[in-house]
């Protein structure tokens, strides 16, 4: 029999180890579970000579490739777009490409400002001080000074701009547009025990050398030095519930498949935006029989993804190929609502620098350039570090016909029952897409691109938010103001399922201020004993 | 199920490789055919070893018998159907032929790489000129003003 905690955090990622962190000054007892192991460093691909194959097996960035026992599938086929994290300690922190940008002010108030959509709740200002907290402890580099934000302060200075760079900043200048180094979860100095980058080159699947901030480095040394217990290999199968509607704790599968159940005063869902509500909908009891806090019928529902318009081309000189972090540079030229255009909303673009020789080889071959015979030399000389890429990441709109469900056949390796992505791809995002796509080749051309290619990536579905939302009306959003769910007043999420819009940046950053933001509102309602109220 | 190719199949397959990249006295690199990099083909399909069988079956298929038994011209004409019509599977399948080949020490010397991991020795980056962003400084906030 497990002792009652406290705490119950369920997921160790992004948000479940800043919640961690930040609520263990409270001294309450507080566990998190998580279903995936800890990942040594030793074990990242870079480690090895197989480092760019292990991308198609072990360190796939979808889950029904990589198919780890400490991964779930997911019935993916019904979306053009494919989900990509990862499970383990860190979750998908570990598998990310460290882009690290804010919300824009402008992104909690689309109703007010463009008539779509539903305004957030709370504000950019409100996170402000959350956004700071979290750039200390995660560890982000940057300049300070873009037109494009409100001030704010990098603590580290940003990774080198490198052949590539320089290349894009001298055409975005030429063509009078926004561009800025991006803001990266990348030491670019010795922080905090973490080494400097050395420019591996091979952020995405892990950093051997521990200069990318993933969780399992940055939140949860401390949070486990304050006394937070992390518990691995425990899927979690169903949260509970009482008579009074409140959260009883947790029923969940240990290492060796055996059920337990976890008592807890108070439980926190971290799992994102795909695990949450496959975790709540999994959650059916007398009390609530469409799923633990879906009285709206919300839960699962305004899936957004961000739409990525990739687009690549070719130039003369040899650059900086796979060497050094992947995106180096941002512009939010084409981020706010324009009435010219024929979309409401906007994107930035993520600028990169090139592809190792393996992904070059495959992705050309792909795509029809590199043939079979006595030209595949010559040709793949010509390709190999010479592309140049940039990628439109497109502001998806709430709708609720995209959505998560729970697959009636698919289940897990404990018999859960797997989540199912029904998703298309909206007219705006459409619309917007195209936009970007047209910019980015003029940019390209604008580089000294020869040829240009615009592709769709199937697994580009890194960014999953939107299904159990926040907001004030509980008819209209599954938790509250602060994180509470509506329907059940000891139960928080702290994830990307709360966002109301999806913004048109990565999102990892804004996650996880608005967790540390969550955690202080739960101390402060402890401290004058209303949290339940 | 068969979690490793017949005798008929490898053989195919290995026939089929040579085509797909064949070795280059220009470039002075082995083809995918080599033995080196072919056994490593062979132990680098793993979890694609289903889509390799259904694409060799379709080869053999479209060869009317063993595509390794066809003379070389004929060889080309059929492994150039098969490179329009050979789908998933075969997509699949010249992934790990990719995967094994460009990871070869004498590929990797002859594209001017080190044939090593990432880590620990890292690359160089140059840190580039950043006056370049002395026009974007000058620009007045670009992001929109809430009420």
């Amino acid at each position: 029999m497990n002792e009652k905690v406290d705490v119950l955090i369920i997921g160790s990622g992004a948000s479940g180890a800043a919640v961690a962190w930040s609520l263990a000054d409270t001294k309450m007892r507080i566990l998190c579970l998580e279903q995936g192991d800890w990942v040594k460093p030793t074990d990242y691909p870079s480690n090895g000579r197989d480092w760019e194959a292990r991308l198609f097996s072990d360190f796939a960035i979808n889950p029904n490739r990589r198919a780890r026992e400490t991964d779930y599938p997911i019935n993916d086929a019904n979306s053009p777009i494919k989900v990509v994290n990862f499970n383990g300690v860190g979750g998908s922190t570990i598998m990310y490409t460290a882009h690290y940008p804010r919300l824009h002010p402008s992104d909690f108030k689309v109703k007010t400002l463009d008539g779509v959509a539903d305004d957030w709740p709370i504000d950019y200002e409100t996170l402000e001080p959350f956004f700071a907290e979290n750039d200390r402890m995660t560890g982000v580099s940057g300049l300070a000074g873009d037109p494009a934000y409100p001030a704010k302060q990098p603590p580290m200075p940003p990774i080198p701009l490198g052949k590539s760079g320089q290349r894009f900043g001298t055409a975005m200048n030429q063509l009078g547009w926004h561009w800025w180094p991006s803001d990266t979860s990348i030491a670019t100095v010795d922080y905090e025990g973490r080494g400097r980058c050395l420019n591996l080159g091979h952020c995405t699947p892990g950093c051997a050398q521990g200069a990318k901030a993933s969780t399992d480095i940055t939140y949860w040394p401390m949070a486990l030095r304050a006394g937070v217990e992390l518990r691995t290999r425990a899927r979690v199968r169903e949260i509970t519930v009482d008579n009074n509607g409140m959260a009883t704790g947790v029923i969940y599968y240990d290492a060796e498949g055996k059920e337990q159940f976890q008592a807890a005063e108070m439980v926190i869902i971290a799992c994102n935006g795909v695990g949450t509500p496959r975790l709540m909908l999994n959650s059916q009891s007398g009390k609530f029989p469409n799923g633990v806090a879906n009285s709206s019928g919300l839960v699962g529902k305004n899936l957004m993804f961000h739409p990525y318009a990739f687009t690549y081309g070719y130039v003369d000189e040899p650059l900086d190929g796979n060497h050094g972090p992947p995106l180096c540079l941002w512009s939010h030229e084409f981020y706010e609502t324009d009435k010219a255009r024929d979309f409401v909303r906007g994107y930035i673009f993520q600028f990169g620098r090139g592809m190792g020789s393996i992904v070059e080889a495959i992705s050309s071959t792909a795509a029809g350039r590199l043939p079979w015979g006595e030209d595949h030399h010559k040709v793949y000389r010509s390709l190999l570090n010479h592309r140049i890429y940039l990628a439109g990441i497109c502001e998806d709109l709430p709708e609720e016909h995209n959505r998560v469900t729970l697959d009636p056949v698919l289940k897990d390796s404990d018999g859960i029952p797997a989540p199912k992505i029904d998703y298309t791809v909206g007219e705006n995002s459409r619309k917007m897409l195209d936009h970007a796509h047209t910019r980015a080749e003029e940019i390209l051309k604008q580089a000294g691109a020869h040829t240009v290619f615009r592709e769709h990536v199937p697994n580009s579905g890194w960014h999953l938010l939107g299904t159990a939302r926040m907001g004030t009306d509980p008819e209209r959003s599954v938790v509250n103001e602060w994180g509470r769910c509506h329907d059940v007043k000891n139960l928080f999420i702290v994830d990307g399922s709360i966002w109301v819009t999806s913004g048109g940046v990565n999102p990892t950053s804004t996650i996880q201020a608005l967790a540390l933001y969550i955690a202080d509102a739960i101390k402060q309602r402890l401290a004058n004993a209303t949290l339940f109220e | 199920m068969q979690t490793t190719l017949t005798e008929t199949e490898a053989r195919d397959l290995r026939a089929l490789v040579g085509q797909m990249i064949p070795a280059s006295a220009t470039y002075k690199v082995p083809g995918a055919d080599d033995d080196l990099i072919f056994a490593d083909i062979l132990k680098g399909l793993e979890r694609d070893t289903d889509d390799a069988r259904t694409a060799l079956k379709q080869l053999a298929t479209l060869s009317g018998g063993p595509f390794a038994d066809l003379p070389a011209d004929r060889r080309a004409e059929v492994a150039a159907s098969f490179k329009t019509e050979g789908g998933a599977p075969l997509f699949a399948l010249n992934r790990v032929v990719l995967l094994c080949y460009y990871r070869d020490d004498r590929v990797m010397h002859s594209l001017g790489q080190e044939p090593r991991s990432p880590f620990p020795k890292g690359h160089v980056v140059e840190q580039g000129d950043w006056s370049l962003l002395d026009p974007v400084k000058k620009r007045a906030p670009i992001y929109r003003k809430v009420p």
